[in-house]
């Protein structure tokens, strides 16, 4: 520990921009050559170290985008897949990863909840400390008893909630999330155009991370690792 | 050098001429298992064109689901919109990828659930290849996506 310590601060001195990023005319830098030279070899050197010690002592930035201390996304009301209503109170001391979806949606949902299936599956142990919620934004179609059916599909820990379109609208707006009906000619009656993210809470129930629908399984349960350690 | 690439050339040609096959052939199609309770599955596949005329996907239908269309997913500032399309161009020589994020053969009202390992046929109606079937194979539910069993190519 205390050899760590150390490093870091020998890595922070190798670092002040003085030393490795000297923007001087030459002839100025000829004069300063020696301790630019020594830090440069100093900071190799470093580097070298902490390549052999893995992990980094330094934590590496979210695969997520940290969008801590948002002022929304703090309130949820509706009703999971059993009938019970449901709050984000429910889930303290839980990561909770929250998406947003409808089960008539043929590629973009199921493709989302596979991943976070398996993130679980990644995180092992720690999933017992992680809720993943699928919010409805198809209320009418998706009752809690079709939510029973599609979502434990992807994990039995997962959770459905759905709710009154009113209360759809208002989680909706509540966490910034862009959905809307587009009427279809064919089969399906109308599709929904919706923001294809999600969001991470942490055990406060406070927002903290947008994950990108590119983000990969293994990346999300990193960053909740992370936020299982805070 | 430059007279074996003509001949070659017109080998490929005449050959192309002479054989039985259809210039547009539908290869590696398959589906993701659907959850229950998920009415509907996409399917995806590659449609090669070897020919030297532009062709069009212009419908499909399928036995498992009760209407079957051609759709296209767009993806703009993390929106997902899914569209409906009259037809899916098949470029000569280029050919088209139906794909995840992209274009699929929309199956809608599924009768039971599209169950990992399973195969089921699929009728596909060219404007110039006419009518072709095709053996679709069911992969895992997170194929084919950064979540995990990516499908072979």
């Amino acid at each position: 520990m205390m050899q760590k310590v150390f490093l870091l601060e020998l890595l922070r001195r190798a670092r002040r921009p003085e030393g490795c990023y000297d923007s001087r005319p030459a002839t100025s830098v000829q004069t300063h050559r020696q301790p630019v030279l020594r830090r440069t070899i100093t900071f190799a050197a470093l580097l070298l170290v902490l390549c052999a010690c893995s992990p980094a002592p330094e934590a590496p930035p979210f695969h997520a985008t940290d969008i801590s201390g948002s002022s929304f996304g703090k309130r949820l009301a509706l009703t999971d897949h059993n009938g019970k209503r449901r709050t984000l109170a429910d889930f303290r001391g839980k990561i909770v990863l929250l998406f947003f979806g409808y089960t008539q949606c043929p590629d973009i949902c199921p493709t989302a909840m596979a991943r976070f299936a398996q993130t679980v599956k990644t995180l092992g142990a720690d999933a017992e400390r992680v809720q993943v919620l699928f919010v409805s934004l198809d209320p009418e179609r998706d009752t809690p008893e079709i939510l029973a059916k599609y979502v434990p599909f992807f994990h039995p820990s997962f959770l459905g909630l759905t709710g009154t379109p009113a209360e759809t609208d208002a989680v909706a707006r509540e966490f910034r999330v862009f959905y809307a009906r587009r009427q279809a000619d064919g089969a399906l009656g109308y599709t929904l155009d919706h923001w294809a993210g999600a969001y991470a809470l942490d055990g406060e129930g406070r927002l903290r991370l947008y994950l990108a629908p590119e983000l990969s399984a293994d990346d999300v349960a990193g960053d909740v690792r992370r936020l299982l350690k805070n | 050098m430059r007279r074996p690439f003509v001949t070659l050339l017109c080998a490929l040609a005449c050959g192309a001429a002479l054989a039985a096959e259809p210039a547009v052939r539908a290869v590696q199609a398959w589906a993701r298992a659907t959850a229950p309770g998920a009415p509907n599955g996409g399917v995806f596949m590659k449609l090669e064109n070897s020919g030297r005329a532009d062709d069009k996907l212009l419908r499909a239908s399928a036995d498992v689901a009760t209407s079957v269309e051609l759709h296209m997913h767009r993806m703009q500032g993390g929106v997902a919109t899914m569209i409906e399309v009259p037809a899916i161009d098949v470029p000569a020589g280029k050919g088209a990828e139906l794909k995840p994020g992209g274009m699929h053969v929309m199956l809608i009202g599924l009768g039971k659930p599209l169950k990992e390992g399973a195969k089921f046929p699929l009728t596909l109606h060219f404007e110039k290849a006419g009518v072709q079937k095709v053996e679709v194979s069911i992969q895992g539910i997170g194929a084919g996506s950064a979540a995990g069993d990516h499908h072979g190519h």
